[in-house]
């Protein structure tokens, strides 16, 4: 896939120019982060902020479903209560998201629920007060009778010819199948018929929320001269916000402004259109007055879009070598009740799909991949998608096969791990050139194999049970349109844009499309543009998260933003930094091939002489006619970047130390050896590795959301679901491996998903390895302490009547 | 349950004199009758920590504490961990250095906690900084960083 660039300018500046020759100043350095100071003193604006600035607004809390199927009879309150319900939102178009596939079915998403409620926690109705606390009692005043139906809550029941529906739709596969994505390539059947050894195995992951500490929040301000509204929301795609909205209200999208102030992390949880926010903004414009929604974390849990429920059911053949030649999966899964506005519930099935294969060179490949709806709530992406659970298919696999084979895990990954590139996948994926080998390799040295091996040993004799994990992974990155085209996306996201204007003090405003939530992306951009405008990464200020000030853009997800905005912002400062190059060789009656730009200076090289950029700022907008001709006055540059992609790579170990007793796991050292290429922060690359892998072990340990028998939520609150805390957390040691690959315009790849993705297998793989002289091999996340004490009991109880029988 | 009392807090030094229903939080009270908006609410149900103010110079949860409470009680919140504006105080400064924060919401209760525990023993032991910053939760940075700063500030603010 060639990367598609464009970058508009005067015509003749539009070619780029070579990054400067000498070593960057600020690129690769821990620059400490502008966005800092503000929020160390409590001068943040979080979207709470904005409500709890504004004495005037009026606070909607939201009515939700307490069964997970039914049909509603009334809702009804005492008088004085302003209640809003789907009949008073007329007009209003529902969401519904679309895949251009011919096996995905449309659902449609209502504002507020009409006659159908299909999961515990969906809106029905809102009411309106003065204050939280009026509309938290309005709240409790509301009834609501809905007439229960039955419900599905399983996957595997969802398919059944006789299962009830979610929704009324006409399905053209099974019940409730809404993707069924299928692929075998020709050599499959045989590979599978010539193994040496065929592994069957079976995982899953519970449900997961991302549980950003900042729930959803949103400000609805209307200006009652124009009418228009402007609306502050915690997500991670304003532009996306916008049209969604405007969508729904048949609203022109000039007539709404949306921004992401600070936002309190999002990891995927705040990129999908909040029914809530159409209500909002509708009822803003209809009442003329300010309106503030602030999620609770109960209903943060309840209805804040859920994520990772799937099963793979896996056969692996192997050679007697133990070379992986053939890999099938069967893909379910549980989307819950509706599609995510504009990703749709194909996000899930449909990256397990394309990219299960991993890193590895498997030749043959028979994949069914499905989406099933359910009475829960509708998952969205949350951090890794999809390759949390990937990756625990294929390194339990890994390790599986190893144990069975007789070789240790990591000669196994070195015989199946890709090692030349450009390598091309049985879906098509192109991985660039990366370091999977050497990761490997690196991780295993750093961790001394034998040496472990002994220790464990040593402590099996004490009755104590050690284990260590590995899992490789790559990491797709930075996917532009192309990527997001193949997955038929109706709306179809991949570019980024910016605009770079100097100023005539000299200082230079960058604004982007992409909207960071807390990554740190103001200061590494300010530093890539630094470096080539001689500049420091302060006097580079960027501008984010306001459809007003910004260009349509597609937010931070996917691992994207450092990759794609940073090459469409290395891309303007390029094009700006020649205009300014060419001014300066103007004035200064030299080459431009021989002026450079330093410490704020254009400079002829090799000699003192040289002109403060400043003047060179000042001259382009009061002096325009001393321009060389052809030069445009003022100094503004635009620039888009939409590659097709960059695969990261890493492999992370795991040793941990498993309490037969209670089924406890403590983790003793956690490694990651990563490859996200050049590192543009390498503070904030490793914070993002920090935080993912905390979110993996979480996964393979402690977060679930679970429902009972009747579809009700059990884990609504902080003392049911388990965010470890710093007491659950090893120290994290990182080390840096850095590929070049051409296929990013910085060598910048996407780092964000990865500690997400290679925690959970390490640790399972972790676990099984020390509960390996009992056989047992655990498949599903998260393994909390009662599921490896239930299989401690029953592994202990079968090998005691195997003994009884010999 | 709309009926005010009037409350007289005092914040960082300053009064202020508010009315409030006596089922309001501290939290609520700071963030919307004083307008200080840097004490963060990430679960209202005491878990989180992300509502850590100082009162009288232990950390509480604001979230857990009705304002009316606190008549009397000198409390302090992320906007007055430090003497000016000019200045951080050392855990600030160290959060800053450290990359201790992303996205942010929950700094605040981290510094508090932080800073109550170290003014109120800068000489605490490593297991014992774990333990304690171990009461709040972060989304964000996997605590690596949060622990690297608090112990870069117990270095900087022992005596
Ligand atoms: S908001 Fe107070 S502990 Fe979470
Ligand atoms: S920095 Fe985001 S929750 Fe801690």
């Amino acid at each position: 896939m060639t990367p598609r660039t464009a970058t508009t300018a005067p015509a003749d500046l539009s070619a780029p120019t070579s990054p400067p020759a000498e070593p960057p100043t600020w690129t690769g350095q821990p620059v400490r982060r502008v966005e800092d100071p503000a929020i160390l003193r409590g001068w943040g604006t979080f979207v709470g902020d904005v409500a709890a600035r504004d004495a005037t607004c009026l606070y909607a809390a939201f009515v939700r479903s307490p069964v997970a199927a039914g049909r509603i009879r009334s809702i009804t309150a005492p008088p004085g209560v302003r209640l809003i319900t789907a009949t008073d939102l007329a007009g209003v178009r529902p969401i519904a998201p679309e895949l251009k596939r011919p096996d995905y079915v449309r659902v449609e998403m209502p504002v507020l629920a009409t006659d159908v409620v299909r999961f515990v926690g969906e809106p029905v109705a809102l009411v309106l007060a003065e204050s939280a606390a009026l509309a938290e009692d309005a709240l409790d005043s509301v009834a609501v009778d809905i007439e229960p139906t039955p419900a599905v809550l399983d996957a595997a029941a969802a398919v059944r010819p006789d299962s009830p529906l979610v929704h009324d739709a006409a399905f053209p596969g099974d019940p409730n199948t809404t993707v069924d994505a299928r692929l075998t390539t020709p050599g499959f059947d045989a590979a599978l018929q010539s193994a040496a050894t065929v592994v069957e195995l079976e995982v899953s992951c519970g449900r997961q929320s991302a549980m950003p500490m900042e729930a959803r929040a949103s400000h609805a301000a209307v200006d009652r001269g124009t009418g228009r509204v402007t609306l502050h929301t915690a997500t991670q795609m304003p532009h996306v916000v916008r049209t969604g909205i405007c969508d729904c209200l048949d609203l022109d999208e000039d007539l709404f402004r949306v921004v992401a102030p600070d936002v309190g992390g999002a990891f995927g949880a705040k990129m999908s259109l909040a029914r809530e926010d159409v209500a909002l903004v509708f009822l803003a414009r209809r009442l003329r007055r300010n309106i503030a929604w602030i999620e609770t974390r109960e209903e943060n849990f309840l209805a804040a879009w859920h994520s990772r429920e799937q099963r793979y059911q896996l056969t692996a053949a192997f050679t007697e070598d133990g070379v992986l030649t053939a890999l099938g999966a069967d893909i379910v899964a549980d989307v819950g009740a509706y599609s995510c506005y504009p990703v749709t519930f194909g996000v899930e099935p449909l990256m397990a799909f394309a990219e299960l294969p991993g890193p590895y060179t498997i030749a043959e490949y028979s994949v069914r991949s499905r989406a099933v709806l359910s009475n829960k709530c509708p998952i969205a992406p949350y951090r890794g998608v999809s390759r949390p659970v990937q990756t625990l298919a294929t390194e339990r696999i890994m390790d599986v096969a190893a144990r069975r084979l007789g070789l240790d895990p990591v000669t196994i990954r070195q015989r199946n791990l890709v090692a030349t590139f450009p390598h091309t996948t049985p879906t098509g994926l192109v991985l660039d050139q990366a370091s999977h080998q050497e990761a490997l390799v690196e991780a295993a040295r750093q961790v001394d194999l034998p040496g472990f091996r002994e220790r464990q040993a040593a402590a099996r004799a004490e009755g104590r049970w050690l284990g260590i994990g590995f899992s490789c992974f790559a990491e797709r990155t930075g996917y532009g349109t192309p990527a997001f085209a193949a997955r038929s996306m109706a709306i179809t996201p991949g570019y980024e844009r910016v605009n770079m204007s100097m100023d005539p003090s000299g200082g230079v405003v960058l604004r982007i499309g992409a909207s960071p939530h807390g990554q740190g992306l103001r200061t590494s951009l300010a530093q890539l543009v630094a470096d080539k405008l001689g500049l420091r990464p302060e006097e580079i200020r960027v501008v984010h998260g306001d459809t007003d000030a910004t260009p349509y853009g597609w937010g931070s997800f996917g691992s994207r933003a450092m990759v794609i905005a940073g090459g469409a912002s290395s891309r303007a400062a390029d094009t700006l930094r020649q205009r300014l190059i060419d001014i300066a060789a103007d004035q200064l009656e030299c080459a431009p091939e021989d002026v450079d730009l330093r410490e704020g200076q254009a400079t002829v090289r090799g000699t003192g002489i040289g002109r403060p950029i400043k003047q060179l700022a000042r001259l382009a907008h009061h002096n325009s006619h001393l321009l060389p001709a052809g030069e445009l006055p003022s100094l503004e540059v635009s620039a888009t970047y939409d590659p097709g992609g960059t695969f990261s790579n890493a492999c992370h170990v795991a040793e941990v130390e498993v309490d037969e007793l209670t089924g406890a796991v403590q983790i003793t050292r956690f490694l990651v050896v990563e490859d996200a290429g050049l590192l543009v922060n390498p503070a904030i690359v490793d914070g993002q590795v920090h935080g993912g892998v905390v979110q993996g072990i979480a996964n393979a340990l402690y977060e679930e959301l679970l429902y009972d028998d009747r579809g009700i939520l059990v884990t609504t609150s902080l003392m049911d679901y388990l965010p470890p805390t710093l007491a659950e957390t090893p120290d994290i040691e990182i080390i840096h491996l850095a590929s070049v690959s051409d296929a990013t315009l910085t060598g910048a790849k996407g780092v964000g998903e990865g500690g997400t993705i290679g925690a959970p297998a390490a640790v399972l793989n972790a676990v099984s390895d020390a509960l390996s002289p009992l056989g047992i091999e655990l498949t599903h996340l998260p393994a909390t302490p009662s599921r490896v004490r239930t299989a401690i009991r029953t592994a202990q109880a079968r090998l005691s009547s195997e003994g009884a029988l010999r | 349950m709309t009926a005010t009392v009037p409350l007289r807090l005092l914040v960082n030094g300053e009064r202020h004199d508010i009315s409030v229903e006596p089922r309001r939080t501290l939290a609520d009270a700071l963030r919307e009758d004083c307008q200080l908006t840097g004490t963060h609410l990430g679960c209202e149900h005491g878990v989180c920590g992300a509502c850590t103010v100082l009162l009288d110079g232990q950390p509480a949860r604001a979230c857990l504490i009705f304002a009316v409470q606190c008549e009397g009680v000198s409390i302090r919140t992320v906007e007055g961990l430090s003497a000016d504006d000019e200045n951080l105080h050392p855990v600030q400064q160290a959060f800053w250095d450290h990359h201790g924060l992303q996205c942010g919401f929950c700094t605040p209760g981290f510094l508090m906690l932080a800073a109550g525990t170290l003014e109120e023993d800068p000489e605490r032991s490593d297991e014992e900084l774990r333990d304690i910053l171990s009461s709040n939760l972060c989304r964000c940075t996997g605590y690596q960083n949060i622990l690297a700063a608090t112990r870069a500030a117990a270095a900087q603010m022992r005596p």
